[in-house]
């Protein structure tokens, strides 16, 4: 009587074209990613049901938050020529090591006159250093005006587009505060401007 | 396949050395577990930083000619003031005591599709809409203007307004203890 043979097959399987696909989704992700930056000021944003999202391009961030406003500009190009258009207003000149170094900083909060220190710190120094807000007030000389103003300035000699504007506040941050930066906006007549919000899900 | 070939290479019978034929087959499983686990980083990272944008549009305060003149029949005032509370009333101010209500489901939201309903039903169309006026007071904070601001686009309130807060109105707050 003959027995019926019962083919054995290996367990281990072809991985090879796993590995093509999970790699490829990788290589994928890490170029579409945008890192979570690290924000110089912390501050925990409002819920709302909004669910359109920031845009990432020719965007300027206000942050508001312990009392403190920060600025932020979108764009290594467009801080580069910021930094210049801010340094001939102010009369000081920023050396191109100083433009470089600016450039790569997504947000700061620094008085224009201790901008060149600021500047000269190492990156751990950076971290470490507390900020201490741009200079608000409701004149239309005040520093913050003057950045927003450069910033429209070089984005639309640059990008040829007008630059957005958002604000960033925390949630527990007093009302006028806010009000105070709103009134720099509608200063130079930039009406249309968005608030950034945490999507809430629960209502 | 897909394991280092470790058979001895046909052993040592005839004296001739021969060399060990090694396999081109590498385990890929740990690879691709590590590969899996860095997609699933980046998922996490990406999905999870994404803020979100309320465009709002004010006023233009250098135009002084565009301000349109607003029936108080139609208006309601939203007070907002300390420790998350609102005050609203309906007219001109002083007309009717204001209001004390509170953020959710069963607070502002009702009582703006409420009014809402009113105002539309005792005035004649087309432009019969309520005209929703915030007023921020020194004590509320942002949390409270973004909230309000929300509930006015999830209740598709139509025409809505910023506004400074007026002396009167802070005396309304005073007195139902939210300043």
């Amino acid at each position: 009587m003959a027995r019926i043979k019962i083919p054995r097959k290996s367990t281990a399987i072809d991985m090879t074209a796993m590995c093509d696909v999970a790699f490829l989704l990788l290589t994928f992700f890490i170029l579409t990613a945008k890192l979570k930056q690290e924000d110089p000021l912390r501050v925990d944003v409002p819920a709302s049901t909004v669910k359109v999202n920031v845009p990432d391009v020719d965007m300027a961030t206000i942050t508001v938050g312990h009392g403190k406003v920060f600025f932020g500009l979108e764009g290594t190009d467009l801080r580069k020529s910021l930094l210049e258009e801010i340094g001939k207003k102010y009369s000081t000149s920023f050396t191109p090591e100083e433009i470089q170094k600016f450039s790569l900083i997504p947000t700061f909060g620094v008085p224009v006159n201790t901008l060149k220190q600021y500047l000269a710190l190492s990156t751990d120094d950076k971290k470490k250093y507390t900020q201490p807000g741009i200079p608000v007030d409701t004149t239309t000389n005040s520093e913050l005006f003057n950045w927003i103003y450069e910033a429209r300035v070089v984005t639309k000699n640059l990008h040829n587009k007008e630059l957005r504007f958002a604000i960033k506040g925390d949630s527990r941050e007093q009302y006028p505060e806010i009000g105070k930066i709103i009134d720099v906006l509608q200063k130079q007549a930039v009406n249309k401007f968005s608030l950034i919000t945490s999507l809430n899900q629960g209502k | 396949m897909a394991e280092l070939d470790t058979s001895g290479g046909g052993g040592k019978k005839g004296g001739k050395v021969r060399s060990k034929k090694a396999s081109t087959r590498i385990d890929l499983t740990a690879m691709v577990d590590l590969a899996f686990l860095l997609i699933t980083f980046f998922i996490m990272a990406t999905t999870l930083a994404k803020p979100k944008a309320m465009d709002t549009i004010w006023p233009d305060k250098t135009k002084k000619d565009v301000q349109l003149p607003v029936p108080e029949s139609r208006t309601m005032t939203v007070l907002l003031g300390a420790n998350h509370s609102i005050a609203w009333y309906v007219g001109p101010p002083g007309k009717t005591p204001p209001t004390v209500d509170n953020f959710g489901k069963n607070g502002i939201r009702k009582t703006l599709v409420e009014k809402n309903k009113e105002i539309e039903a005792s005035h004649p169309g087309p432009n019969n809409y309520m005209i929703v006026l915030v007023k921020a007071s020194d004590k509320s904070t942002y949390k409270d203007f973004v909230s309000i601001l929300d509930e006015l686009n999830i209740t598709g309130i139509q025409s809505h307004a910023v506004v400074a807060i007026t002396p009167p109105e802070i005396g309304m707050l005073k007195d139902n203890n939210l300043y």
